[in-house]
C-alpha cells in the first residue's frame, strides 16, 4: 500500500511538473510582443519600400505596441507597396494626418511600423488610409549613397 | 560477399516490416490497456518518467549553462550579448532539448525496459503468460511502451525549461547580461510554432525510443548474452534513429 502510494505521488509529481514546464514554454518564451486584441480596425498605408517588414510584425505609437502588420502586397499600377494593419480600437482618437514609418528597433533588430501623431481634429478609423509615409531605411542604399558622396567629393579636390 | 550484402539487406529491411508489424500491434491494443489497465500505464510513466527527473534536471542545467556560456563569449564579440536568449532559447527548444532528452531517455528508461523485457523472455515469465492464457503484449510491452511514450514529451519539456534556466543563471547572474533584455528578445523573437516543433519532435521521439526498447527487449536472444546485446542494441538503434529523425523533421517543418 505504501509502495503504491509512493508511486503515484511521484508519477503525480512528474507529471504536474511536465505540464508546468510545457505551459512555462508556451506562455513565457514567446509572444513576449504578442498583440492581442478583441476589437480592431483596418489601416492600410503605401510605402515605396518596405525593407524586411512582415506580417505579424507590430505597429507601435510612442514605443508601445498598439497593433499587428497583417498583410503586405504590391501595387503592380502605382509601384508601391500596400501595407495593412490592424489597430486596437481602445486607440481610436489616432489624428488621420498621422505619419507611419518603418523603423528598426536596434541596430540590427525587427523592422516595426512607427506612427507618429499629426495634429488633425478627424481620426483614423476602419478602411482609412495614412497618406504620409516613410520608406524604410536600406543600410546598403545608405552605405551606396555615402560611398558615391565620398567619391563626388574627392573628384572636388 | 555481394551475397553477404543482399542478405543483410534482406535482413534490414525484413526487421523493419517486423517492427512496423509490431508497432501496429501496440497501437491496437493501446485503447483497450488505457481503459481495463490504467494502473499499469501509471506504474510505468512512474519507471521511465519520474525516476528520470533528476538525470534529466542536472543534464538540462549543465547544457543550458554551457550553452549560455558559449553564446556569450561568442557574440559578445560583435557587441550582440542581448541576443544569447534568443540563441540559447531556439538551441533548447527546438533541437537539443528533444535530442538530449531522447539520447538520456533511451540510456536511463530504454535500456531498463529492453533488459526487464529481455529477462522476462530470458526467463519464460512471457511464455508462462500465455499459458495462464495472459497476452503478454497487453500485460508487459504496452504499458511500458505507454509510460516511455508519455513521459518524453513532459521530460523534454523540463529539460528545456531547466537548460533555460542554466543559461539564464550563467548569462545573467555571472556574465551580466541585462536580465530584461535575455527574455525579451527571446520573447520577441521565439514564434510559438518553434515551441511546438519541439513538442513534436519530442512526441516523436518518446514513440521511436519506446518502441524500439520494448521491441529489443521482446526479441532479445533468451540467453544471458542476448539481453545483455538487446539492451546496447536499444541504446545504439535510438540514438541513430533520433538523430536521423531529427534531420527528417528539421528538413519537413522550415
Amino acid at each position: 500500500m505504501q509502495q503504491t502510494r509512493t508511486v503515484e505521488f511521484g508519477t503525480g509529481l512528474f507529471v504536474l511538473l511536465g505540464i508546468g514546464a510545457l505551459f512555462f514554454l508556451v506562455t513565457q518564451t514567446t509572444g513576449g510582443n504578442d498583440f492581442k486584441a478583441a476589437d480592431t480596425y483596418t489601416v492600410t498605408a503605401r510605402f515605396e519600400n518596405v525593407g524586411s517588414l512582415s506580417p505579424r510584425s507590430p505597429v507601435s505609437m510612442s514605443g508601445v505596441t498598439i497593433g499587428r502588420v497583417t498583410k503586405i502586397e504590391f501595387d503592380p499600377v502605382a509601384l508601391e507597396a500596400i501595407v495593412t494593419f490592424v489597430i486596437d480600437s481602445r486607440y481610436n482618437q489616432i489624428p488621420d494626418d498621422s505619419d507611419a514609418s518603418i523603423l528598426t528597433a536596434g541596430l540590427l533588430g525587427s523592422q516595426y511600423v512607427g506612427l507618429q501623431a499629426g495634429g488633425s481634429l478627424t481620426y483614423l478609423e476602419d478602411e482609412s488610409e495614412i497618406l504620409f509615409t516613410q520608406s524604410a531605411i536600406v543600410l546598403e542604399n545608405l552605405i551606396g549613397k555615402y560611398l558615391f558622396n565620398q567619391s563626388s567629393n574627392d573628384d572636388g579636390e | 560477399m555481394f551475397r553477404d550484402i543482399y542478405q543483410t539487406f534482406v535482413e534490414f529491411i525484413r526487421t523493419f516490416g517486423a517492427l512496423q508489424l509490431f508497432f501496429l500491434n501496440l497501437l491496437l491494443h493501446t485503447p483497450s490497456v488505457f481503459i481495463h489497465r490504467f494502473r499499469l500505464v501509471v506504474l510505468q510513466v512512474y519507471n521511465a518518467g519520474a525516476v528520470s527527473i533528476v538525470i534529466i534536471m542536472v543534464c538540462g542545467l549543465f547544457v543550458g549553462a554551457v550553452l549560455g556560456l558559449q553564446a556569450y563569449s561568442n557574440l559578445s564579440r560583435f557587441n550582440a550579448e542581448d541576443t544569447t536568449g534568443i540563441f540559447t532559447a531556439f538551441a533548447l527548444v527546438k533541437e537539443l532539448g528533444p535530442v538530449v532528452t531522447a539520447l538520456l531517455f533511451a540510456g536511463r528508461a530504454g535500456t531498463s525496459l529492453a533488459s526487464e523485457i529481455g529477462l522476462m523472455r530470458a526467463t519464460d515469465q512471457l511464455s508462462a503468460m500465455e499459458m495462464m492464457a495472459v497476452n503478454p503484449i497487453r500485460r508487459v510491452v504496452v504499458p511500458r511502451f505507454l509510460g516511455g511514450a508519455i513521459s518524453m514529451p513532459l521530460l523534454t519539456a523540463i529539460f528545456s525549461v531547466v537548460g533555460l534556466l542554466g543559461a539564464h543563471l550563467v548569462a545573467v547572474e555571472l556574465l551580466n547580461v541585462d536580465v530584461g533584455a535575455f527574455w525579451q528578445q527571446m520573447q520577441d523573437t521565439l514564434e510559438l510554432s518553434d515551441v511546438y516543433e519541439g513538442i513534436i519532435k519530442s512526441v516523436v521521439f518518446g514513440v521511436v525510443a519506446s518502441l524500439i526498447a520494448v521491441w529489443e527487449g521482446y526479441n532479445a536472444i533468451p540467453t544471458a548474452e542476448g539481453v545483455g546485446r538487446a539492451t546496447t542494441r536499444t541504446v545504439v538503434v535510438t540514438a541513430i534513429a533520433v538523430l536521423i529523425l531529427d534531420f527528417m523533421i528539421t528538413a519537413i517543418v522550415l
